[in-house]
């Protein structure tokens, strides 16, 4: 395998091949397209065609293709990457799958990605590492939604490389008016996507025409095969040529004496004695060493996994990066992105998730989702969310500012995942556009007479009493009482009512997810303001979602935030109905009741549980207020 | 200037990445020492990695009672040469029961000394991540997981819900009790481990090299006789032949493979020529079809 040419050198020459080997290019591709477009299959070929399947495995896939195989008596080469026991069973492939191999002219990493919409993501994973995009079209069907997508998600990850191929192409009598239909289609729809590069080739994955050598079914057809296009397509990427990047990913200090910054290099070079500059402070210093186990590098490129010792005592951790003093990357705390969307659970402006880089992390939420952008015209479109698979265009807000690039310009330091606090998933992927400059404009005033000041002068300390539960669960009668007896103790104190805050501050908004969301929103944002002045603020909203409570919590303060779970089963809500509501609800009257056809996520640890059945509310203001006065704070 | 850096170099910086990252963001990690070629090369880029200090996490044998001695031989050596901090881990459960590749065949032999094993030192020790030396060109379940493969509460691997994982940015985020494996050679093919051991001069156990050695053929293996609980069935010989593993574990359920390549050169030599896979040696992957996929969603390596 490899090169037989091996076969016949000595060892003598052996280290000569092998550097050889070393120097080939690599280039890596995915192939995608609909389900059913064999995907699978050309990868499959390819590896048997260019000899890289052993002899064991050669024998398994034979004894695999006639328990699985798609393929009557011949051998379905599909079965040789689609690794999973329910891939192998359903006939489809659900995750991406890797595999090597090497021509005597360059070296290739393939993954193999899904056609179902339902694993995109699987397919971004694969596509966010290449280089090019080999997508499949029927010869049959043409271009279809699914060659869209995946086209457009190849462009939005910043692949240049496109071939098309029209497989199938046996099944269509080696029509060369289709080919040719298809073809002009592709270019047509791909006009916009800043492909570099869109190479049609007609294909039969199955029978080998055009994959590695030259059909003669296809004599009409005078461009390259397949490999002989993955071999000279040129790939390389300018990394090196860019402004130097080094995020820094690990701090390492063995010993007192040495302090060294750790990373691999996402762009342009560095030498020895290079002034750099700390991203986000701007302070500057020199390059003393650049250390390898090898011994000192003088010069370190793009892809190098290298240590850096300055010559300063700088002040730098892991999220900041060491950049070229000249051409700086951008340092904000908000910013426009591209976000592709990955979780069941649908993106939501307002809420909070973990941002992260290759090395940073900050919290972050979507301040504006500006538009929803169709896969299948690419036109944009107004949405107040966005779900599984779907792509927008967002303004994003995050707590601490982070050092980035456009994604355009630099595909290590423009990019980021977002993932869910509480089930920590990878919720989305998001490409940075443009930092957007309102937040320098708006700087904090520092103010002599603080939250602390005012909270003094009223002899107690701000906090956010926020009762969550079920409507008729009890939480206004208990607010209500609290606030009297608080009030009677000399405090300063404001209720938050749901319902009141709903005829005026938010009259605007409905009872959708988002509305909700903003709902929230705009309550924790009052509650804060009004403990920075010194308040205690006593929030009685349902809250439903643990999301937009945690959202609420962080706004405040450490330890100012009290979460006051009143825990009334439904059916004694429902007992009650104070309101008529939950009659209403359960004859379906009234949409989104929560607790009827809408979730209530119960308080994994709240500061105040109250079990409220056979309680007297009395008695439950009594435990709050002792809870209180064992904090100091009422 | 010449600023592409070269295929080996390039999985080097990859996998030290990989390795850095995990140290950055984990709260107690481990690297799993298995003693071959893999893990030898592992730990080289786990040198490598924090140079000039040493990699901030143990390395953890588990050990089924039944490698070869050679191996036990070499690790001890290595852990005393380059004075990392190991933890050798034998289900003593399995032990007391009796359990062995020859009693009880390699199925339940891999489950309970080494799969069970695994997890009771990973829970007894609290482990929150750990890297294998396991490569996508091996399998083809391999070929489908993450660098960072996410682990339940149970260890267990959920395959048709993986964490996608978009460029180098990896989300390293577990609740308490779940965990992570960690792959730093997933991108590397079996010639690129020779290569890189052959450029490197990375000690390895003498038992990859040809040598005559005392073999039995049975089930089409030849199975090497390396202590005295390989008993011979009927027909069967002990024969010494020039013979070298392409891959080691459990010596019963190793296949040696027959072989002039005595030096790094000739293996590399050899590699380059080779018809078979290197897993064809291996008893386990071979005793049901989609055998080690299930391995792994149990908690296996």
């Amino acid at each position: 395998m490899h090169d037989t040419v091996a076969r016949t050198k000595d060892t003598g020459d052996l280290r000569g091949y092998l550097a050889e080997q070393e120097r080939k290019s690599l280039l890596r591709f995915l192939t995608c397209g609909s389900v059913d477009d064999g995907k699978s299959t050309l990868i499959g070929r390819l590896l048997y065609d260019t000899k890289l399947i052993f002899e064991d495995q050669l024998a398994a896939l034979e004894t695999d293709s006639r328990k699985h195989g798609t393929t009557g008596d011949d051998i379905d080469f599909a079965l040789l990457v689609d690794g999973l026991e329910a891939e192998r069973e359903q006939g489809i492939t659900i995750d991406v799958a890797y595999r090597f191999f090497a021509t005597p002219r360059r070296k290739f990493i393939v993954a193999d990605t899904p056609g179902h919409e339902q694993y995109t993501r699987n397919m971004a994973t694969g596509a966010s590492t290449a280089d090019l995009a080999i997508v499949l079209v029927d010869a049959r069907a043409g271009i279809i939604q699914q060659t869209r997508r995946h086209s457009f998600i190849a462009s939005l990850l910043g692949i240049r490389h496109v071939v098309v191929a029209i497989n199938k192409i046996d099944l269509v009598g080696y029509d060369e008016a289709v080919f040719e239909e298809i073809a002009a289609d592709y270019r047509g729809f791909a006009r916009d996507l800043g492909f570099e590069t869109i190479t049609a080739i007609p294909m039969s994955a199955r029978y080998g025409d055009n994959v590695t050598t030259a059909s003669a079914n296809t004599g009409w057809y005078g461009g390259p095969t397949l490999l002989e296009h993955l071999e000279s397509v040129p790939v390389d990427r300018i990394d090196t040529g860019r402004p130097f990047r080094l995020p820094v990913q690990y701090v390492n200090r063995p010993n007192l004496d040495f302090r060294g910054f750790c990373g691999t290099i996402a762009s342009g070079t560095v030498s020895k004695g290079d002034q750099v500059v700390v991203a986000k402070s701007g302070k500057a210093s020199t390059v003393a060493r650049i250390v390898t186990h090898d011994g000192d590098l003088e010069t370190a490129v793009a892809g190098q996994a290298v240590t850096l010792v300055l010559s300063d005592e700088v002040e730098v951790s892991r999220g900041n990066m060491l950049v070229s003093p000249s051409a700086r990357p951008e340092v904000a705390d908000q910013f426009t992105a591209d976000i592709i969307w990955f979780d069941e659970q649908p993106m939501l402006p307002g809420r909070t998730y973990l941002l992260r880089t290759e090395t940073d992390q900050a919290a972050a939420s979507i301040t504006e989702l500006k538009h929803r952008i169709d896969v299948n015209s690419f036109s944009h479109e107004a949405a107040k969310s966005l779900d599984l698979n779907e792509i927008g265009s967002c303004n994003i807000s995050v707590q601490q500012p982070i050092a980035f690039d456009n994604y355009v310009d630099n595909r290590s330091t423009g990019a980021f995942i977002l993932i869910d606090r509480m089930t920590n998933r990878t919720v989305g992927a998001g490409l940075i556009r443009h930092p957007l400059r309102r937040a320098s404009n708006i700087h904090w005033q520092a103010l002599d007479v603080d939250k602390a000041a005012r909270a003094e002068m009223k002899h107690q300390k701000p906090v956010v009493l926020w009762f969550t539960g079920l409507s008729g669960s009890g939480k206004s009668t208990i607010a209500n009482l609290l606030e009297k007896r608080l009030f009677n103790d000399g405090r300063h104190t404001y209720i938050l009512d749901g319902d009141n805050v709903r005829h005026g501050l938010n009259r605007d908004l409905g009872f959708t997810e988002e509305d909700r969301v903003e709902n929230i929103r705009r309550v924790a944002e009052t509650a804060r303001l009004m403990a920075d002045a010194g308040l205690i603020v006593i929030v009685s909203f349902i809250s439903p979602f643990q999301a937009e409570r945690r959202m609420a919590r962080e706004l405040m303060a450490e330890g100012e935030f009290v979460e006051v779970f009143v825990d009334t089963p439904f059916e004694e809500c429902a007992r009650r109905d104070p309101k008529g509501l939950y009659a209403k609800a359960l004859r379906g009257e009234i949409k989104n009741f929560t607790g009827v056809d809408s979730p209530y996520q119960a308080p994994a640890n709240p500061e105040i549980h109250l079990d409220t059945v056979g309680r007297p509310p009395e008695d439950m203001v009594e435990e709050i207020a002792s809870w209180l006065r064992e904090r100091g704070i009422a | 200037m010449s600023t592409a850096i070269s295929h080996l170099k390039r999985l080097e910086a990859e996998a030290i990445h990989i390795i850095r990252e995990v140290a950055a963001t984990m709260a107690k990690p481990v690297m799993l020492y298995s003693i071959g070629k893999d893990s030898a090369v592992m730990l080289h880029l786990a040198m490598k990695a924090f140079h000039p200090g040493t990699p901030p996490f143990p390395l953890l044998h588990v050990d089924t009672t039944w490698k070869f001695r050679e191996m036990i031989a070499f690790r001890d050596e290595m852990a005393r040469r380059l004075g990392f901090d190991l933890i050798v881990h034998v289900n003593e459960d399995g032990v007391r029961e009796g359990i062995g590749p020859f009693s009880h065949g390699s199925s339940v032999h891999t489950h309970v000394m080494k799969t069970v094993g695994l997890r009771q030192a990973l829970d007894r020790y609290g482990f929150d991540a750990a890297f294998g030396g396991a490569r996508r060109d091996e399998e083809k379940s391999r070929a489908k997981e993450r660098i960072f493969s996410f682990r339940d509460g149970q260890h267990g691997w959920d395959p048709k819900n993986q964490r996608p994982e978009m460029w180098k940015i990896y989300n390293t985020r577990v609740a308490p009790g779940e965990s992570i494996r960690v792959f730093p050679l997933s991108n590397w093919t079996e010639l690129d481990i020779w290569q890189y051991i052959l450029l490197e001069g990375i000690p390895i156990v003498p038992l990859y090299f040809a040598r005559p050695r005392p073999v039995v053929e049975r089930d089409g293996m030849l199975i090497m006789v390396d202590d005295e609980r390989m008993k011979l069935r009927p027909g069967e010989a002990v024969e010494e032949r020039m013979v070298r593993f392409r891959t080691l574990g459990c010596y019963p359920l190793t296949g040696a493979i027959e072989s002039d390549a005595a030096t790094l050169e000739d293996i590399v030599q050899e590699m380059l020529v080779a018809r078979t896979s290197e897993r064809q040696g291996r008893l386990i992957d071979r005793d049901e079809a989609g055998s080690m996929e299930k391995k792994k969603r149990e908690g296996y390596f």
